[in-house]
């Protein structure tokens, strides 16, 4: 099945919701669909006899460093609009089809539901989203940190952009 | 009446039998395991951070040292990746010799899964056995690329090195060579019946468990699926050879269990072998670096490729924001997530049984933590 008669399906069972086909670049198209809303379409790809996507192939957090300049009434610059991003693929064994969906939430306010009880293998898959991005997965079971160490700063996420190296780590100095 | 009280044991970090440094949180109680909790970690070096700051074809030598027992495929399935995104043919030339290697690397990678498999449940023999033969692949290896290990070989868009002359004739000797060997093995240990016993019904991982947790690689069809993405999904040139896809009967316990998770690694050597022997013969004249572009630099938008490594499904999900740099790179290891499903195998079973189904598990733990 292909990426817009899936996208059809979503529309005739969920149309009230918004959904928006991301596909003006080449190779890879998405399906943005709500971060809220994510683990009710996904136990519906899951269970829909049509589609039966019964794995998750990847899961990765994106940081998109996409802020814009905005100059308020007192002619201050500063930035906004950076959004962080999760991609899923999903397969479908039996049927053999694919689709990409896509969440975006805002970097102040990075929180996506978590679809660990519908694929168990998003568990680690989001705890390294979080360890590395900072993306919060809500109602995930374990959200800790999972390659980081676990003492490791509180707010420090390395794969964003604007991570810097710590100076020191646990009072020791770092020296490259 | 006696009273036991739960205990939670460490196992690892330094432990010869978590292959690399993985600890193992276990709770007991007495010799039953209640539950079992991997802690990861100890290798991270945040290879997909170093990807942002180097060009593409910088990244190759990167992606050997994931799962450094099978860096040809790590290779495979980043070039791969990378020509999909910038839609780059290969000549045919090129694609023999890596699918050649590729299943080299895979009958490598599954030799050192049985023997140290073997080691884990007190037979050496084996161990020495198939390291002998392992060597002469890596010798191989060697021979064409200077590299016994981490191998930079399968470069975007091509090969660092055209195969020396003698490769053709050295590889069919090494594939004839081993082909009684397989038997051997299988008498020394398979069949073994102090092995059966300690791996039969040990670990027992259902197919529907095993889709929902994103298992792939023999670990899955071990469990009755027939799945292999060189069938499947195919890439490079797959389509054009005629080799089966074992999965895994029961044989000796049940469908699914550490006994079959091991036998067809087995199997998958013997079906390496056949696709080597169909490919070897047909290698055609040409320019590896034919295709290999001055300046790597993909068009803006984003991929997710996957090929078959011999632990499971590899994925790079590369975006490319149209500079010379990958904007992002993440990959989905197959260890990393074949790991996940431990806690589920280990649980009611006994202490050394956790060594069991670890060892039938064969992660690397630098795919892991990358």
């Amino acid at each position: 099945m292909t990426l817009e008669e899936i996208l059809q399906i979503l529309k005739d069972k969920f149309p009230q919701d918004e959904f928006t086909l991301e596909n003006e670049l080449p190779v890879d198209h998405y399906i943005l669909v709500d971060p809220i809303k994510l683990p009710v379409y996904c136990e519906f790809l899951r269970d829909e006899e049509s589609l039966l996507f019964d794995s998750l192939m990847n899961l990765s957090g994106v940081d998109d460093n996409n802020a814009v300049k905005v100059k308020d009434e007192e002619g201050n610059v500063h930035l906004e609009g950076r959004t962080l991003s999760v991609y899923y693929h999903l397969h479908s064994m039996k049927l053999n089809h694919k689709v990409a969906l896509k969440v975006s939430v805002p970097i102040e306010k990075p929180e996506v539901e978590s679809v660990e009880s519908i694929w168990k293998c998003a568990d680690w898959h989001e705890r390294e989203a979080y360890d590395m991005l900072g993306l919060i997965f809500l109602n995930h079971p374990n959200l800790t940190r999972i390659l980081m160490p676990y003492d490791w700063e509180d707010g420090s996420y390395p794969l964003r952009k604007d991570f810097e190296t710590p100076e020191f780590y646990n009072g020791m100095k770092i020296p490259y | 009446m006696i009273k036991t009280e739960e205990m939670v044991l460490n196992m690892g970090p330094q432990h010869p039998s978590t292959h690399g440094v993985l600890r193992l949180e276990l709770e007991l109680e007495g010799e039953l395991v209640l539950s079992a909790k991997p802690h990861i970690g100890y290798l991270h070096r945040c290879f997909e951070k170093h990807c942002e700051a180097m060009s593409y074809p910088q990244v190759v030598p990167y992606t050997d040292r994931m799962d450094y027992l099978a860096s040809m495929s790590n290779n495979f399935g980043y070039a791969v990746a990378v020509e999909r995104l910038m839609d780059i043919k290969v000549n045919e030339r090129v694609e023999y010799i890596r699918v050649i290697m590729a299943e080299l690397q895979r009958m490598a990678s599954h030799m050192v899964a049985l023997a140290t498999y073997g080691v884990d449940l007190g037979a050496f023999t084996p161990f020495l056995f198939l390291f002998a033969e392992r060597e002469k692949i890596l010798t191989l290896f060697e021979e064409t690329c200077g590299a016994r290990l981490l191998y930079n070989y399968i470069w975007v868009g091509g090969l660092s090195h055209d195969i020396h002359p003698d490769f053709v004739r050295k590889t069919k000797q090494f594939v004839s060579e081993f082909k009684p060997k397989i038997d051997e093995l299988n008498n020394l240990l398979s069949y073994n019946k102090i092995f059966v016993e300690r791996t039969a019904n040990i670990g027992v991982l259902p197919a529907e468990v095993a889709i929902n947790y994103g298992i792939t690689g023999p670990n899955l069809r071990a469990s009755g699926v027939k799945w292999d993405l060189r069938k499947n999904d195919p890439y490079s040139i797959y389509d054009r050879f005629d080799f089966d896809i074992p999965v895994g009967h029961g044989k000796y316990g049940t469908t699914g269990d550490s006994w079959d998770r091991y036998y067809i690694r087995v199997l998958e050597i013997e079906q390496s072998i056949k696709i080597i022997e169909q490919a070897i013969d047909n290698i055609p004249e040409g320019d590896v670096h034919e295709a290999v572009p001055k300046r790597v630099k993909p068009p803006k938008g984003s991929i997710y490729s996957r090929v078959e490594n011999p632990k499971g499904e590899l994925g790079y999900f590369i975006i490319s924001d149209g500079s010379v740099n990958p904007f992002r790179v993440k990959v989905r290891a197959p260890s990393f997530v074949n790991m996940e499903v431990f806690n589920e195998l280990c649980k009611g079973h006994f202490v050394a049984d956790v060594i069991t189904i670890l060892g039938s598990i064969d992660v690397v733990l630098g795919e892991i933590d990358r």
